[in-house]
């Protein structure tokens, strides 16, 4: 039995252009869980994404892994992110772009064929990334998060682009990896349906 | 996978890219070619004054092409998202970075560097001094891209960095510049240029070692817009 994750977060406050987006935000998410922020656009979840991802220092307050400072420990084996920006290079074919993925972090559970039967990319190995659509594009940075071995998953409205039946496959993929002991935390403006899974909803104002 | 696969893979990367764009990745090089040339048509026929000038016109042009090239080092990387994964890998940034100026020194060094003893012909240049220009060129320029990927991880989050990149990175050219520039003037002369290509070298090894790690703390900064 694996040791149970914790991602903790305490008082965090995030200040913009000074405005306060969210002050004396707590909340904790352990392995199996997953966490659904929400709000208005403009109301920090996106800054509270990237809070937690370290690109951005939080104004006050900490972010834990598991009981350590994320830029301590052992944070980065084991998350992964999808924000805004694809993260695909457009002149490399889908095959060279998850290559380049895994070398920057650890093999997962899936090997690069799986993942691409996965995400319905299958046959699509050997195409220039700039002649996909959107939500192919999408697919394959979504496809990054099966390659790497990861538990957590940080996700900014993973969903844009999708079609509905990209939608619920990759619902389908986040209850399976919540299942397999993973966290989720994301934003998205789609209802989301995880059945049996545990959510929390945070709203920001 | 391992630091070095990682390494390796990133230089890969960029060279398939580089391959991909040819012809963006060119400019430099003919920016390059192109400024040498003009100068002894601007001149006129004064081969003794350009045969004195040589050794200056080949290095300022190198630095010109090099600044004109460093902006590609991490904008399209910046702009994808793709420096984002960079940052959340568990390998060291710096580590990765250096993989990141190696391959774009192969891309925009290098071919200098190859193309150089021709112009240097074409220049006058006296033919003891082609491979002390070399030598100058093969330790310099890499000096070039380190020391610039500092500046340019300072300016890629702003829109319109060109000038502020100019301004931080050019001075600290100005001594990459003088010794290279004295050695193949020196050696045009006979004189020895072991103590410059010392100098150059020991410049080399310090920037190899030293400039990825701010730049990654640049680029860590540069994110957090």
């Amino acid at each position: 039995m694996e040791r149970l994750l914790s991602l903790e977060v305490k008082n965090l406050c995030c200040i913009r252009d000074d405005r306060v987006l969210f002050d004396n935000l707590s909340f904790n998410v352990f392995s199996g869980q997953a966490l659904l922020l929400e709000g208005q656009n403009g109301s920090g979840k996106s800054s509270l994404l990237k809070i937690l991802c370290g690109f951005r220092e939080p104004d006050a307050g900490e972010v834990l892994w598991c009981g350590v400072e994320i830029n301590n420990g052992t944070f980065f084996e084991q998350m992964a992110y999808v924000g805004h920006l694809d993260g695909v290079k457009k002149e490399l074919t889908v095959l060279e772009n998850l290559k380049i993925a895994t070398a920057l972090g650890k093999p997962g559970h899936y090997s690069i064929e799986e993942t691409l039967e996965k995400v319905y990319l299958s046959g699509y190995d050997d195409v220039l990334v700039q002649s996909l659509s959107a939500g192919q594009k999408r697919r394959l940075s979504l496809a990054r998060l099966l390659i790497t071995d990861n538990k957590l998953w940080i996700l900014d409205e993973p969903f844009t682009s999708l079609d509905k039946e990209g939608i619920a496959i990759f619902e389908a993929l986040m209850v399976d990896h919540i299942a397999r002991e993973g966290m989720v935390v994301l934003t998205s403006h789609h209802d989301i349906t995880l059945h049996g899974i545990d959510v929390q909803t945070i709203r920001l104002a | 996978m391992s630091l070095s696969n990682a390494f390796i893979a990133i230089i890969r990367r960029d060279l398939v890219l580089a391959y991909r764009r040819r012809a963006e990745v060119a400019n430099p090089l003919l920016f390059f070619v192109l400024v040498i040339t003009l100068f002894p048509l601007g001149l006129g026929a004064q081969t003794k004054l350009l045969q004195a000038m040589a050794p200056g016109i080949i290095w300022i042009a190198a630095l010109l092409a090099a600044m004109l090239s460093l902006d590609s080092l991490f904008r399209s990387d910046f702009d994808d998202g793709s420096l984002e994964q960079f940052i959340l890998s568990p390998h060291p940034l710096s580590v990765l970075i250096l993989a990141k100026i190696v391959a774009h020194w192969l891309v925009t060094g290098l071919p200098l560097l190859l193309i150089s003893p021709l112009l240097a012909i074409f220049l006058g240049m006296p033919e003891q001094s082609v491979p002390v220009l070399l030598w100058t060129l093969l330790l310099g320029t890499p000096v070039l891209s380190l020391i610039g990927s500092i500046g340019v991880a300072l300016t890629v989050g702003l829109r319109r960095g060109g000038m502020i990149l100019a301004l931080l990175v050019l001075p600290l050219y100005i001594p990459v510049l003088i010794f290279a520039g004295n050695a193949v003037e020196m050696a045009g002369s006979g004189l020895p240029v072991g103590a410059q290509l010392n100098i150059l070298a020991a410049i080399l090894f310090a920037a190899l070692v030293l400039a990825p790690l701010p730049a990654a703390a640049a680029l860590k900064m540069s994110m957090n817009g």
